[in-house]
């Protein structure tokens, strides 16, 4: 198969010309046109303005509990960087920003977090985060497995904000061909050499759609939690009837799960003993539920929606919760405490879980209401983080913004977003999208994870931190030339304040203070030249924690 | 946050030799010389043949027979043991060597297969188990080490991890051995440089303001500082073969690979505790025969050279040597001249540090009607047992970051792979 440098070679007459054409293009253009300013239409209220209000007050009990002051109010604008880092996956461009600066009415965000959860990354951006903890990230059987297929399916899910309850039933219970019926990919995730690992998928069900760490029950009864090694067993049952033909994923009534026993230590006795054991399948926490589906699949499917299931609700608001923040409500977030006999109104993950199953599973009125909430609009700053047990404090209590690392497909969207005066989104040239695709493969390759299998993200490592600094990408994005937001600011800019005022907003989404204005102005002044100067100030930029964090 | 380092505190070196002079002249720092051979704090060399390659044509050969296809085979210095003819070079240093004929994993799929044979663990959608070249990183410590303590040299499809280790243990990647280190050399002059450094400290001072306590747990500083004093590290010459005698990089052959190798070894000279170095190329579903003699042009001059030189700067009995990829090859020929994946039987060779030297184990069926070879080894006892050979009890049981006890090793060590069974 000819690698993507080979392509890319092969397709370098045609980006030749395009270049030209681009050029030609952006230079008779603006670098940064007013035009296009009109803010974003007014949110028909959808009831959900109760529900921030009694998440706020939930919050507001917390703090009071805690003894802790919550922080201040944000920035708008480190605000509307959070809605993008967190709902889009990037960070917003000069061109966005310069339309939200424009826009003065004081209520301004709600309206924005509406954009920005109908933009097309966003979708993209909430689809890789769900298929991360859906379907892994290992290749998979390659002809069985098609992940991109799933996670564009997702996106398109998520973008005609399709009921999430009516996305599990699919991917859950549906059969069909991995290309044509995308979501089958979460069934045949667990296909190997030519067999479907029923425990995989038991364990996925379990973690994310449950919130519940269970699969050690695989192989003895959870030592902590009331489950038992029959029941883990009966959730991999449900997956007991499908066969994967060449014509996909479909479900046999005559196929029961059955298990490999071990052979008995006597050996007289080995001969006659049964060498396995059917397994009747059974829906997770759910004992007394009924159901009489056509095929077990779709028995659990129901199950796991049934508003009876509230482990459902709460596992999607606490994952959703992670999404937006940083990091979830309860952590880690497939671990959560058993639900309480009855929804408690003052717990945040209850209260948010009921608003969601009262909703159809609305996830973008979720994500809205999470957007919303007073915690989202806090400052990361705060006395208590000035020593580690009060900002241990101070983070268990929300009280102020936390301060999380982007991971590594952010960090590279947010990057190429940094170093562009336009947006970069879909509608972006084809040059500019296939730049970007490459850029994002090199950049991911060498930089590698920064989370674990359970989403847990770490700081960065020396190596992470050397692909940052002195790597090609990082080399390539911030030279100065006509394409680039340090090259087209460096000859477009008014003077040396403009720049540094404009580097600042493109990278860091905000103004320059005087004091950052003195200790940068010399990386402009210094320099052998102007593009020269803004290359040093978009690395440093680029490189500071302010940008590889999100805050 | 508490975080091991990959590096420890910088310490200059002061009484370093001249490195890779010749064959015969051990380019050891004074510390290291100090103490010879086995006594010295062992490492782990992983020759990573990815894509599978088969054992048929290299070192299980069945000439002759229905399943052998047109390889010829040759003799060894290892009494017994045959290799295919196109590893003239190993065969001759084969007594060097324990060859395993008979490893066996249940995973036939190239990801898969990587993991089991890496990790000793079967995939697990929930944990990433370690490498066990993160595992021996972890374990054995090297004092006055600049460089990270594990290396992956080569462009591997499914690269090695720290997993539940921690992200510090992955190790650390050079896709074309042989250049100085990727990333580790700025893009402009010292005194540009300077004010980058200098605008990024006043631009981290500034973000630290009202979060002091949260922005040292990023590690930013601290992290950026170790990649600084990573990027003037004298050690990092480890990285280049440029002052290798020409003789030298003629033995390890003109290759990407071979370059690999030396390099690999001159880390380990540094006290880089892991190396992996990896030839890809041996997914032969077509074309088989031609595809096998082309990868082992590159892997047998390296290969030997690697144990050659090792042996000759007393560093072999303390540096294991691994070579094995993530399965073999189908004993039946397709209609595309290929061999398919084939966990049930393949080869690995075991060298150095602990592991017996001059064992044969193991036999696969010369008509391929079997599919069990004799005296199996199961992947998992294969990685406890590399474990074992660099002094890590793979019985140890550690805590994954989400509170699950894990063993880091799944299997169980085979005594007879060891010089002293554990």
């Amino acid at each position: 198969m000819p690698s993507h440098r080979q392509i890319l070679r092969a397709l370098l007459p045609a980006v030749a010309l395009t270049t030209v054409a681009v050029v030609l293009a952006s230079g008779a253009r603006d670098p940064l046109p007013a035009s296009a300013l009109a803010p974003p239409p007014a949110v028909a209220p959808d009831g959900s303005e109760a529900t921030v209000s009694r998440l706020d007050a939930a919050l507001a009990e917390r703090w009071r509990a805690a003894g802790i002051e919550p922080a201040g109010r944000a920035d708008d604008l480190e605000v509307l960087r959070r809605a993008w880092l967190g709902l889009a996956g990037t960070i917003p461009s000069v061109e966005e920003i310069r339309r939200f600066e424009a826009d003065g009415d004081p209520g301004r965000l709600g309206r924005w977090i509406a954009l920005v959860l109908a933009d097309r990354r966003s979708a993209d951006h909430l689809a890789r985060r769900l298929a991360h903890a859906l379907v892994g990230d290992a290749a998979g059987q390659v002809i069985v497995f098609r992940r991109d297929r799933f996670t564009d399916w997702l996106a398109a899910r998520l973008l005609a904000n399709d009921p999430f309850d009516r996305t599990v039933t699919a991917m859950v219970a549906h059969g069909g061909l991995w290309t044509e019926a995308p979501e089958v990919n979460f069934v045949t995730q667990a296909m190997a050499d030519g067999t479907l690992d029923a425990n995989v998928l038991a364990g996925r069900v379990a973690r994310v759609l449950l919130g519940q760490r269970i699969d050690c029950a695989q192989c003895h009864d959870h030592p902590f939690a009331p489950i038992t090694q029959r029941q883990y067993e009966g959730l991999a049952a449900c997956f007991g009837q499908v066969r994967v033909t060449g014509l996909g994923v479909e479900d046999d009534p005559a196929r029961v799960l059955s298990i490999d026993l071990p052979a008995p230590a006597d050996g007289g006795a080995a001969a006659m003993a049964p060498k396995s054991r059917k397994v009747p399948p059974r829906v997770p926490y759910g004992d007394d539920w009924q159901a009489e589906r056509r095929t077990h699949r779709e028995n659990l499917a129901a199950w796991l929606v049934d508003p009876r299931n509230r482990r459902f609700h709460r596992a999607v608001v606490n994952r959703a919760w992670a999404i937006v923040y940083g990091r979830g409500l309860h952590e880690p977030l497939d671990d959560l405490p058993d639900p309480p006999a009855d929804p408690d109104p003052r717990d945040p993950l209850d209260l948010l879980a009921e608003d969601f199953r009262e909703h159809g599973c609305d996830l973008r009125r979720l994500l809205s209401i999470l957007a919303r909430a007073r915690p989202f609009h806090l400052s990361s700053r705060h006395p208590l983080r000035a020593e580690p047990d009060g900002a241990t404090r101070l983070d268990a209590a929300w009280g102020a913004f936390p301060v999380t690392p982007l991971g590594p497909d952010v960090m590279i969207a947010a990057l190429v977003q940094a170093t562009s005066l336009r947006t970069i989104d879909r509608d972006s040239h084809l040059l500019t999208r296939t730049i970007r695709f490459f850029r994002e493969v090199d950049f991911l390759r060498d930089y590698g994870p920064t989370e674990d299998a359970n989403g847990d993200r770490q700081p960065a490592t020396i190596p992470q931190t050397l692909v940052r600094m002195n790597g090609r990408l990082a080399r390539e994005l911030v030279e100065a030339n006509p394409f680039t937001a340090p090259g087209r600011i460096a000859g477009l800019a008014a003077d040396d304040e403009q720049r540094l005022d404009l580097a600042f907003l493109t990278v860091l989404t905000r103004h320059p203070s005087p004091e950052e204005r003195s200790a940068t102005r010399s990386l402009i002044t210094a320099a052998p030249d102007r593009g020269g100067g803004m290359q040093d100030l978009f690395w440093a930029l680029t490189n500071s924690v302010e940008f590889g964090w999100n805050h | 946050m508490h975080r091991k380092s990959l590096f420890l505190p910088r310490r200059r070196w002061c009484h370093v030799a001249p490195l890779g002079l010749s064959f015969a002249v051990p380019a050891l720092p004074a510390r290291a010389a100090a103490r010879r051979g086995g006594e010295r704090p062992r490492a782990l060399v992983s020759i990573w043949l990815a894509g599978g390659p088969s054992q048929l044509e290299s070192f299980d050969p069945h000439p002759g027979t229905p399943i052998g296809g047109p390889t010829a085979a040759i003799a060894t210095r290892l009494p017994g043991a045959l290799v295919a003819a196109d590893y003239p070079r190993v065969a001759d240093v084969l007594d060097r060597f324990t060859v395993v004929r008979s490893l066996v994993s249940r995973e036939g799929d190239h990801e898969r297969g990587s993991h089991a044979v890496r990790t000793g663990y079967r995939p697990d959608p929930n944990l990433v188990h370690p490498a066990l070249g993160a595992i021996v990183a972890r374990a054995v410590p090297s004092p006055g080490l600049e460089l990270p303590a594990f290396v992956a040299l080569g462009n591997d499809p499914f690269p090695s991890r720290g997993g539940y280790l921690g992200a510090t243990l992955d190790p650390y990647r050079v896709t074309v051995p042989g250049r100085a280190g990727e990333n580790m050399v700025p893009h402009v002059a010292a005194d540009r440089q300077a004010r980058r450094l200098g605008a990024l400290d006043a631009l981290s001072r500034s973000f630290a303001a009202g979060r002091e306590a949260t922005v040292e747990r990023t590690l930013d500083d601290h992290t950026r500082r170790e990649a600084l004093t990573l990027m003037e590290s004298e050690q990092l010459a480890a990285f280049s073969v440029a002052d290798e005698p020409e003789a030298v990089r003629t033995a390890y052959g003109d290759s990407v690979f071979g370059r690999g190798c030396l390099v690999a070894r001159r880390l380990v000279e540094a006290g880089v505790r892991s190396v992996d170095v990896t030839l890809a190329g041996f997914d032969t579903h077509a074309d088989n025969f031609s595809g096998q003699n082309a990868r082992a042009r590159v892997l047998d001059p390296a290969l030997a050279a690697l144990v050659t030189d090792l042996e000759g700067r007393d560093l072999l009995d303390s540096t294991a040597v691994v070579v094995v990829g993530e399965f073999g090859r189908t004993p039946a020929i397709n209609p595309l001249d290929g061999r398919d994946h084939w966990p049930h039987g393949f080869s690995c060779l075991l060298a150095g540090a602990g592991f017996a030297r001059g064992q044969l184990v193991g036999a696969t069926d010369p008509r391929g009607e079997s599919r069990t070879p004799s005296d199996p080894i199961d992947v998992a006892d294969f990685a406890a047992t590399v474990l074992a050979a660099v002094g890590v009890d793979s019985a140890e049981e550690v805590t994954t970051p989400i509170g699950r006890p894990m063993k880091l090793g799944a299997g169980r060590p085979v005594g007879r792979l060891l010089r002293e069974p554990s």
